[in-house]
């Protein structure tokens, strides 16, 4: 009697044991991975509180840490965060919808696209920044280390993930929505214009902001292209020269430390800035997502 | 018969605007296609240039990294042995901690833990490696390598930057696990504990290689990933060359060579720009074949059960 409900009625208790054990290792692997967020979170608000206050965001980087801050920096950024927004917005959006309404997916080009942009997204963020060197850069277009190179580099960057994101959007909607409106005599365009892609809108904003937020953090392509480290003036158009959060960051904690200067503190703050500028953008994802996700 | 003749006339109708449109439209779909073109022929055009007066042996084969120094020797090997070690420490971090973090969400955590703690792996995918290459190097290594492990490492060294690369390439590994084991039909679950498994033998036994196509696909991105990463071995693995495996010291790899030489005043035609192109080349091909396999893989579980 008993043996018979030892196999059949419940589990033996070394089973349950077992079973106990290789959950707590689960959460564990989980724990550990999220317990390192927290601790590069804290350990950068530890070394970086301190020296970020107004006169940072509002000061040019300088010879003595006391007086340095992050202005130039953070110009760059939004200049080249606008520049990298008026690319791929358009671009991304006219491709995803090119792959989604008009594809016919069984031409081999089409395939070959699709492949191509599945490979773009993995292709390491270093080698935008050798075809940006060798492209825009110098070679044929020639424009030189400016705001427009840098914010195009980035823009090929991320492009992948605004494609991504606006096919997922718009294959969200509902094929009877289109055959609603071409059943009135519209006709596709006039069909994606005015009913699929407005359907679209809050997905494919999604979507942009997350290339955005990475673009944002991106160093490695724009050191290569060779964006300016020292620079005391904001950019005044596309043709100026700049330097970018992270290019500044960089910039600070390779410095060697000494008595009277320590950089470190002034990288850990660039740091804080650059975070919480992702926050609000992750943020502001999040709430779009949210507010006007639809459900079909 | 009236019908008919309408349907042919609409048919036969040209709309120029909506062709336009077309056109346009695929005119964007080109500026990827010619982006993957222009990143292969910038690359080859200098790298043809670079085996022209390096020979491709030397290269490929060559055990001495001095391409700046005299006499210049160029041989990749240390910078190929500095990639994979990074990459190696990285995946012995990422698979199992990105694995079991996937398995707990797909198969133990309640929807509500799920939907807490997705956003913040997110979050961690999302931080820029700068930023972990500040901790690898102001933290990681003098607090919990040195302090705590007691371990006798140099400043800059391979180890630190490959276990923090592995943290960074835990969502990749996380989340797209995640999603092939969770596409696994909930049947064969059903049909695994009707016959009396337990949680952990359905989930091992059962869900797991049901999903091990995307597994696959998972670790091999996140390895293209970790081949692929700058700012962490830039800042935290340091740019000596070593043809070795002492991981406590500074490995250079093969994007910390390019980082660190290209600050965009290496003059155009020298053999510093030629070899830049050369070592990209070379980063190129390798992503590009782990990125192929991943592919692969994904499309493979896709079509098994979607």
């Amino acid at each position: 009697m008993s043996a018979h409900g030892e196999t059949v009625g419940r589990p033996s208790s070394a089973r349950r044991a077992k079973d106990l054990a290789f959950r707590l290792a689960l959460l564990a692997c989980l724990a550990v991975a999220i317990g390192l967020l927290g601790i590069l979170l804290v350990d950068a608000v530890l070394d970086g509180a301190g020296a970020l206050d107004w006169d940072f965001i509002n000061s040019f980087t300088s010879i003595t840490a006391d007086k340095a801050g992050i202005q130039a920096a953070l110009w760059g950024t939004i200049w080249l965060m606008g520049v990298c927004a008026l690319f791929i917005i358009p671009v991304g959006v006219a491709t995803a919808i090119y792959l989604e309404e008009y594809a016919d997916e069984t031409r081999w080009w089409n395939r070959v696209i699709e492949l191509n942009i599945q490979n773009l997204a993995a292709v390491p963020s270093i080698v935008y920044g050798i075809l940006g060197l060798a492209f825009l850069v110098r070679g044929p277009l020639n424009l030189g280390q400016v705001v427009l190179a840098g914010g195009l580099t980035l823009g090929l960057l991320v492009l992948p993930m605004v494609i991504i994101a606006g096919r997922e959007a718009l294959r969200a909607v509902p094929s009877s929505i289109r055959e609603g409106s071409m059943a009135l005599g519209a006709t596709q365009w006039q069909t994606i214009w005015r009913q699929v892609l407005p359907a679209a809108v809050p997905g494919i904003a999604t979507g942009v902001i997350l290339a955005l937020s990475r673009a944002i953090g991106e160093t490695a392509p724009l050191i290569v292209i060779g964006a300016a480290t020292v620079i005391f003036a904001n950019p005044t158009g596309l043709g100026s020269d700049f330097t970018a959060m992270p290019i500044q960051i960089f910039d600070w904690i390779s410095r060697a430390s000494n008595d009277i200067n320590d950089y470190r503190p002034l990288a850990a703050a660039g740091i804080l800035v650059l975070i919480l500028l992702l926050l609000a953008m992750n943020g502001v994802a999040i709430w779009l997502r949210n507010r006007y996700e639809q459900k079909w | 018969m009236e019908a008919a003749a309408t349907t042919i006339r609409l048919q036969g109708r040209r709309r120029h605007g909506e062709l336009a449109v077309r056109l346009l439209l695929g005119l964007a779909a080109l500026v990827s296609l010619l982006t993957t073109v222009g990143i292969v022929y910038a690359l080859l055009e200098e790298t043809v240039v670079f085996f022209g007066e390096v020979g491709a042996h030397d290269y490929l084969f060559g055990t001495k990294w001095t391409p700046l120094f005299e006499p210049a020797s160029f041989g990749v090997l240390p910078l190929v042995a500095g990639t994979l070690a990074t990459s190696a420490i990285a995946m012995l971090v990422a698979v199992p901690l990105g694995l079991g973090a996937a398995i707990y969400l797909s198969e133990y955590a309640r929807p509500r833990v799920r939907k807490t703690v997705k956003p913040i792996l997110e979050l961690l995918a999302g931080i820029p490696t700068i930023v972990f290459g500040y901790f690898a190097l102001t933290f990681f290594t003098p607090e919990i390598l040195r302090a705590f492990f007691n371990l006798d490492v140099g400043i800059f060294n391979a180890l630190a930057a490959g276990i923090i690369i592995g943290f960074l390439t835990i969502p990749i590994v996380a989340s797209i696990s995640e999603d092939a084991m969770r596409s696994v039909p909930q049947s064969l679950r059903e049909g695994a504990f009707g016959l009396g498994a337990s949680k952990l033998q359905v989930t091992m036994r059962v869900v797991f290689p049901a999903a091990l196509s995307g597994i696959v696909a998972s670790v091999v991105l996140a390895m293209s990933r970790a081949v692929g990463e700058t700012m962490v071995v830039v800042i935290a693995g340091g740019l000596q060359p070593q043809w070795g495996a002492d991981v406590g010291k500074s490995m250079e790899t093969l994007t910390a060579f390019i980082a660190s030489t290209a600050k965009g005043d290496v003059p155009t035609g020298s053999i510093e720009y030629k070899t830049l192109f050369a070592v990209g080349t070379t980063l190129f091909v390798i992503t590009f074949v782990l990125n192929m396999f991943s592919i692969r893989f994904v499309r493979k579980y896709r079509q098994v059960y979607e």
